[in-house]
């Protein structure tokens, strides 16, 4: 156990150090759920006035959604380092030595899970910043940012097993595209549950993103169900331990077919 | 499978989806403290071999050791022992040649001062000192194979994988990496299982090699034996005339003293006792045949020869082939 923690440290490490040496993807990442938030932000501000629309401002609904979305792409995406490494014969190197296979999988959700707080942090300073209050305070916003780091990591440990099976970056890409945004907008990231259609609200309780938005929003409020935000934090740590042993397994399969 | 050699290979088949035959019953043992040559064309079954050896891939049937550890039983075991600088370059382009160095020496459990110590140590003795905190994506194909090296010997393996080690590298970077190889056979008690497709590389390098050829070895021995097998000269003719098969090889039947005559294209092989000897008579029975003749060469019997006599067709021919599949 000790060994395989050691193990994805040295990947965390080695994950963290390559990203940081990408100026340009950093400015990306970090620009572009700022851009999702002013942008939706704007287009749905008139949804505050629907009849039935529970929050004061829209903004105020919207932050948290857009920190669980920016969390679940970035996870969505995660396959693509290990394309990539898979390329260049990294993973290779790695598999025929004692490293553990766990640690190859975790070291990237560790550092996804401290990429995500990053812009996790700075949505919400954002949110606040256009005037977004969340009652629930620094309790609130801490589920809400570990809830969707689980999400991220969850996401991310399934991208990562798919690379491993399909081995091709098309491949990556057009899962992801598939099915990240029908995963975003099949949940109340951007508009109330109860105001969408019947069968979406049926298909967005089996729907993780709306687990963690669930969980973020009602721990957000001044006096959270803390039943409701600890049975979802339960549902998605099972899931991003479930996606995490899937991805090891993945290993295997690769290993049958080279 | 316990064993004395330093890698023993039995009977192993793979087969890849879509019926492609990878292995086919291939098997060898080496020595330890060796260098041990696997030669063949491209696709032969070699780097599907080093997968199974070191503990990649699987094979659907038949047994190996490494190091006196069955690799299938004990895989763990085996990847503690071995080095692996694998036909592909395995060095992390983002990070640089210290940071590649450092993280494989942690996976292989060395901490602190001593690894320090090591990595400097390899640094210096690969000649990437002075790049050792640049980030290797700007090395040279050299300078990323001898960090490749570096890698697969920092936790001072027994046994070193080397596959390909020399493809797709200039001449003259070749002909470091070829010093270096020979230099590191010296280390005591390292074995080393190179595979290559490049004859004189074998013949440099390798004390034993074993010929592979579609999933089977399909001669065994040091370059100079295998060699020695071979009775006499060979003569390669160049003909004229792209159409002259059937005719070319039907004349020199008649000549005494020329045997195993092969006709490929416009390239046509034969061995003889006495090659100069045997010149005019084949260019005579050519003549006579019908078959314009471009040139004529006599050699000693090259690895080239030793494959054709195995295999039924040239090293050159073989590889055409798998280029053309692919």
């Amino acid at each position: 156990m000790s060994t395989t923690l050691t193990h994805s440290w040295f990947m965390t490490v080695r994950h963290l150090r390559n990203l940081a040496r990408q100026p340009w993807w950093i400015a990306i990442t970090l620009v572009q759920p700022v851009i999702w938030l002013l942008l939706f932000g704007a287009v749905f501000k008139a949804t505050a006035d629907i009849p039935g629309f529970a929050a004061d401002s829209y903004v105020d609904y919207l932050t948290p959604g857009i920190v669980v979305m920016t969390a679940a792409f970035a996870g969505g995406w995660a396959g693509m380092g290990v394309i990539e490494d898979l390329n260049r014969g990294v993973i290779d190197r790695f598999l025929v030595s004692p490293v553990r296979r766990q640690a190859l999988i975790s070291g990237r959700l560790v550092q996804l899970a401290i990429v995500s707080l990053i812009q996790s942090l700075i949505v919400i300073v954002l949110g606040l910043a256009v005037g977004a209050r969340f009652p629930g305070g620094v309790a609130g916003l801490a589920v809400l940012v570990a809830c969707s780091a689980l999400l991220g990591a969850s996401l991310g440990a399934l991208s990562n097993g798919m690379a491993l099976l399909a081995r091709k970056e098309e491949t990556v890409i057009a899962a992801s595209n598939f099915v990240l945004l029908p995963l975003t907008f099949l949940s109340s990231a951007f508009m109330q549950r109860d105001l969408m259609p019947g069968w979406i609200q049926t298909v967005a309780r089996y729907n993780p993103v709306e687990w963690t938005i669930q969980a973020g929003r009602e721990a957000l409020t001044a006096s959270p169900d803390w039943t409701l935000v600890l049975t979802r934090t339960g549902l998605l740590a099972a899931l991003c331990l479930t996606c995490t042993w899937l991805a090891t397994r993945a290993f295997r399969t690769y290993q049958r077919s080279i | 499978m316990q064993t004395s050699a330093a890698i023993q290979a039995r009977d192993l088949t793979k087969t890849y989806p879509k019926d492609v035959r990878a292995l086919d019953g291939l098997g060898f043992a080496v020595e330890a403290g060796t260098v041990f040559g696997l030669l063949g064309p491209n696709g032969a079954g070699k780097s599907t071999t080093v997968k199974i050896l070191t503990t990649l891939s699987r094979p659907d049937g038949g047994q190996a050791s490494v190091a006196g550890i069955d690799v299938l039983a004990q895989p763990e075991r085996v990847r503690r022992v071995i080095g692996l600088v694998a036909q592909r370059s395995g060095v992390d382009l983002e990070a640089t040649g210290r940071e590649n160095l450092t993280l494989q020496g942690q996976v292989y459990g060395l901490r602190g001062a001593e690894l320090r110590r090591r990595v400097g140590e390899l640094l210096e003795r690969f000649g990437l000192a002075e790049a050792a905190d640049r980030v290797t994506r700007g090395y040279s194909g050299g300078m990323q194979r001898r960090l490749d090296i570096a890698m697969g010997l920092i936790h001072r393996p027994r046994v070193l994988f080397l596959d390909e080690p020399t493809t797709g590298l200039d001449p003259e970077v070749r002909a470091d990496m070829w010093a270096e190889i020979a230099h590191l056979s010296g280390t005591e008690g390292l074995t080393i299982l190179l595979t290559t497709h490049y004859l004189e590389e074998a013949d440099r390098l390798a004390g034993r090699l074993a010929i592979v050829d579609r999933g089977r070895v399909v001669a065994e021995g040091s370059p100079d034996e295998l060699k020695g097998e071979l009775r006499g000269d060979a003569i390669q003719v160049e003909l004229g005339d792209p159409q002259a098969d059937g005719r070319a090889a039907g004349a020199l039947d008649r000549v005494p003293g020329v045997w195993e005559v092969t006709v490929e294209g416009r390239s046509l092989r034969a061995r003889t006792d006495d090659g100069s000897a045997a010149v005019p008579a084949v260019l005579q029975a050519l003549e006579a045949g019908g078959v314009r003749v471009a040139s004529v060469t006599i050699a000693r019997p090259s690895l080239d020869d030793v494959y054709l006599r195995h295999t039924g067709r040239s090293f050159t021919r073989a590889e055409e082939r798998i280029e053309e599949k692919v």
